[in-house]
């Protein structure tokens, strides 16, 4: 069943052009990677699903709905949830403060404070600490916490693994394993392509706005991925300069 | 290369002049002459009309340089208004004639800007804002204090009295259009140097210019103490003008009121905004000033409705809509056709 | 022992800035706006607070019942309908619109009332008049302390209000990162209207207070907006507790300096505000709001 289907969505940073009239449709239960190189687009088609950016041309549906004029605290409730680049946790405010915020909002479902600091048992021992005093890892732990506590459908993560040690990684790694396991929607933002192919089902790799390449994770190699992250081949490339 | 692609390849060079401008500036020059002779030619009271246009033009202009190329809102630059008047009377007092000492008076005010610059510009929006207004209500408490200065009642410039009114208002026209050529003109000096472009960059991102090297601190001190001694003189002349100041009035902030309704009105940021803002608002105080409260009223619901509907103001809508500029202070790449052979 | 009694006085005048201070110190960290009107509602407070007492012929503290719900009501719809469309147009029009109301408000009121100079002290009753007697020189106004009490109600209300209900973690999380906020679920804009609705009560509160305790005037407006930006500076803004130290300390200078001569009594609070903004503190505390 098609929860997420865009069709030809286009994005605009003032003159910039950054989304270009991508389209997709995603199966609830799929896991998607989206890729490419920065400021090929993907920060800004994750903001415009979520209603965080506006769509300049093009439709958003959600579950058969259009929602592309939705704004982004109502997308919330109807299941979508963003975990942001760069984590952007209230920094002022405690773990547990953040987790409530987010929890004012929430859809009926499992996550609760409780279930969060049991899923990053990591979190438990700081849950009274100030975002602003956490390490990466644990910012990026509470950050997708955050974003559970709304018990979303549809969960959209941009970066998760930017600027973290690489054992954080594998830990906010291991916890979303768990996670997709679970059955939730994803659409995952990754510069690491390893990790990126390996969680996903599908694949999108975006260049300037447009998608250049779409497969099955499994049928994709990485040498194809990494030639059209780079705009030298791929769908519909004419091969460009020698 | 072959031949073709090189004749391909147009040069570009670089133009501040259009004919539009070039035609401006000679008309500009133009009017400045035909203005200086209206005493000669013109009734008093027309004299006394351009002498309040004018200086409600210096008030525009100079609210204008700090918030529309500095993105410093003040509401205190009747701080500089009233520094200017008393100065005039202070220096006044000691002998000087009442001309020469309005024009000490504003390079007084200038340099005052300074030490309250240091305490001031530290401040960003709207701290600044009020930074500004404390600052104008405690000089005007200090000067009501010094009784010299007439203290809580005013004072008046009794050096005035020699000249016969006409002859008096005829210099305080002459003064007042020097005054607002002068003004321009180092307004429009500074847009057109380096430190132009460089007030640009602060005005559309502060951190962006400090990083390629903008001056960002001394760029908003010029513009302070340009505007300090623009509406110092503004001051001197208003007393000039009525020949008796109060603290409350010089120093009040309804002077503010009427710099924002003519810059918001007439085009924020832009040169020939404030301009037309001054003669908008001249022709409604005209009309519409004995209305009291109600006049008042009218002039803060215009201020709130340009703010909110139409924030580039009248010129500035008119500018955007039609890409026109009079002045000669942008940049144009202009296409050299040439065709090598 | 005339000093005990002189900064007893500026602690009590001080209670009355802090409590029109914290309406302005909310909305500032909440919005970024500094409302150039606030000390004009304020005396829109008091006029109807004026206006309700003779009408009704009841004290002006029954009619801060129908006033203080009224005012949140207006301070709803005035986030709505004004100051929303301002936050979009940058730093620049909010101050130009908050200027622009505070025109219009006093100009209104002056169409309304005449510009005679009112006092609610006559009919707010025998509170307003008793004191304590300490000693023979030393005099404690019953009223005096009761705004006190008010005011450390109030800011203590609402700093528990901020710290512990989801509402206030709402406001917080607005105030810290608005677009991270909204995509936990948060609708700014309601946010940004419940905040100008607190602040514009404590506004009419405060002008009440003020109009009990001595005069008012359509153009009262500035002087109390310039108090309370004092008073939020001194304290420190960001911190509600502190807006009730900065008032106090407003108060104290300016009570002492009234004590050495009349005419010192506002120029000692513009100094005192203008040293701390001058001192090491002033320059922090400054840093701080201009990073974000």
């Amino acid at each position: 069943m098609t929860l997420l289907s865009v069709e030809r969505l286009d994005a605009r940073h003032g003159l910039l052009h950054a989304v270009r009239g991508v389209s997709l449709a995603l199966a609830e239960g799929e896991k998607l990677a989206l890729v490419g190189a920065n400021g090929a687009g993907k920060t800004t088609l994750l903001r415009a699903l979520a209603g965080a950016h506006p769509a300049a041309a093009g439709t958003v549906r959600f579950d058969g709905a259009d929602i592309t004029a939705l704004p982004a605290h109502r997308r919330v409730a109807l299941g979508i949830a963003l975990v942001p680049e760069g984590r952007r946790l209230f920094p002022e405010m405690t773990v547990v403060e953040n987790l409530l915020v987010a929890g004012r909002h929430r859809r009926p479902g499992p996550w609760t404070v409780d279930t969060v600091l049991d899923a990053f048992p990591l979190l438990r021992p700081l849950r009274h600490r100030r975002a602003a005093n956490l390490s990466g890892g644990e910012q990026q732990a509470t950050a997708i916490g955050r974003a559970l506590m709304t018990n979303p459908r549809l969960l959209l993560l941009d970066e998760v693994s930017l600027g973290l040690a690489p054992q954080a990684v594998d830990a906010v790694y291991e916890s979303l394993t768990g996670l997709i396991a679970s059955g939730t929607t994803v659409v995952l933002v990754e510069q690491d392509l390893a990790r990126g192919m390996q969680i996903a089902d599908r694949v999108i790799c975006l260049l300037e706005g447009r998608i250049v390449l779409e497969g099955a994770a499994a049928e994709l190699t990485r040498e194809r991925v990494t030639a059209a992250y780079f705009g030298l081949g791929g769908l519909g490339g004419a091969g460009g300069k020698p | 290369m072959t031949a073709q692609d090189r004749s391909a390849t147009a040069r570009y060079t670089v133009e501040r002049w259009t004919r539009l401008s070039r035609l401006t500036m000679t008309g500009i020059g133009a009017l400045v002459v035909v203005l200086a002779l209206v005493p000669l030619a013109l009734t008093t009271y027309v004299v006394e009309q351009l002498t309040e246009l004018f200086l409600l033009a210096i008030l525009a202009a100079m609210w204008n340089a700090l918030a529309g190329y500095g993105g410093l809102i003040s509401i205190g630059q009747q701080a500089f208004l009233g520094l200017g008047a008393y100065a005039t009377i202070f220096i006044a007092q000691r002998g000087v004639p009442p001309y020469l000492a309005m024009v000490l008076a504003a390079l007084v005010a200038g340099a005052i800007a300074l030490p309250i610059s240091v305490l001031v510009l530290r401040l960003r929006g709207g701290q600044f804002a009020i930074g500004t207004w404390v600052v104008a209500e405690v000089l005007a408490l200090l000067i009501a204090l010094d009784h010299d200065l007439g203290g809580g009642t005013g004072v008046s410039l009794t050096g005035l009295n020699i000249y016969p009114p006409d002859d008096r208002q005829a210099y305080t026209y002459w003064l007042t259009l020097g005054f607002g050529a002068v003004l321009l003109g180092l307004i429009f000096g500074v847009l057109r140097s380096p430190t132009g472009a460089a007030l640009q960059a602060i005005r559309d991102d502060e951190e962006a210019a400090a990083s390629l090297g903008v001056r960002v601190d001394t760029s908003k001190l010029l513009l302070f103490v340009l505007a300090a001694f623009g509406c110092g003189a503004a001051g001197a002349l208003t007393l000039a003008n009525t020949l008796f100041i109060q603290p409350q009035s010089i120093f009040g902030v309804s002077w503010t009121a009427y710099m924002i309704f003519m810059v918001l009105v007439g085009g924020l940021g832009t040169f020939e905004g404030p301009l037309i803002g001054a003669v908008v608002f001249f022709a409604i105080q005209h009309w519409f000033a004995d209305l009291g409260a109600w006049y008042l009223i009218g002039l803060g619901a215009t201020a709130i409705a340009f703010a909110l509907l139409l924030p580039r103001g009248l010129w500035g809508w008119v500018e955007h809509r039609f890409h026109l500029r009079l002045f000669p202070l942008g940049y144009r790449l202009e296409r050299a056709a040439q065709r090598e052979p | 022992m005339i000093w005990v009694s002189v900064v007893i006085q500026g602690v009590l005048l001080g209670a009355v800035y802090s409590l029109f201070a914290c309406g302005l110190s909310l909305m500032f960290g909440v919005m970024r706006i500094i409302n150039l009107a606030h000390g004009d509602i304020a005396v829109v407070g008091a006029y109807l607070a004026w206006v309700v007492a003779t009408k009704a012929g009841v004290s002006p503290f029954v009619s801060l019942i129908v006033i203080l719900p009224a005012m949140l009501v207006v301070g709803y719809a005035l986030q709505v309908a004004l100051l929303a469309r301002s936050l979009r147009g940058g730093q620049l029009v909010p101050l130009l619109t908050t200027f622009g109301l505070a025109i219009v408000i006093q100009n209104v009121l002056l169409e309304i009332f005449s510009p005679d100079v009112r006092s609610l002290g006559a009919s707010a009753g025998a509170i307003t008049k008793s004191s304590w007697r300490i000693t023979d020189a030393l005099a404690i106004s019953w009223f005096g302390v009761a705004i006190l009490v008010v005011a450390v109600l109030v800011l203590g209300g609402l700093d528990v209000f901020l710290r512990r209900t989801a509402l206030g973690r709402e406001m917080r999380a607005t105030a810290q990162d608005p677009d991270a906020a909204q995509l936990v679920g948060v609708d700014a804009r309601a946010v940004y209207a419940r905040a100008t609705a607190i602040a514009v009560a404590t506004a009419a509160l405060a002008g009440t207070f003020l109009a009990i305790r001595s005069t008012f005037e359509p153009s009262s407006g500035p002087t109390q907006l310039i108090f309370a930006f004092e008073a939020v500076v001194i304290g420190g803004t960001g911190s509600l507790w502190g807006t009730l130290v900065g008032g106090i300390v407003l108060g104290v200078a300016q009570t002492i300096g009234a004590h050495i001569h009349p005419q010192y009594s506002m120029l000692a609070g513009h100094l005192v505000f203008l040293a701390v903004l001058a001192s090491p503190r002033g320059r922090m505390l400054l840093a701080r709001s201009a990073r974000t």
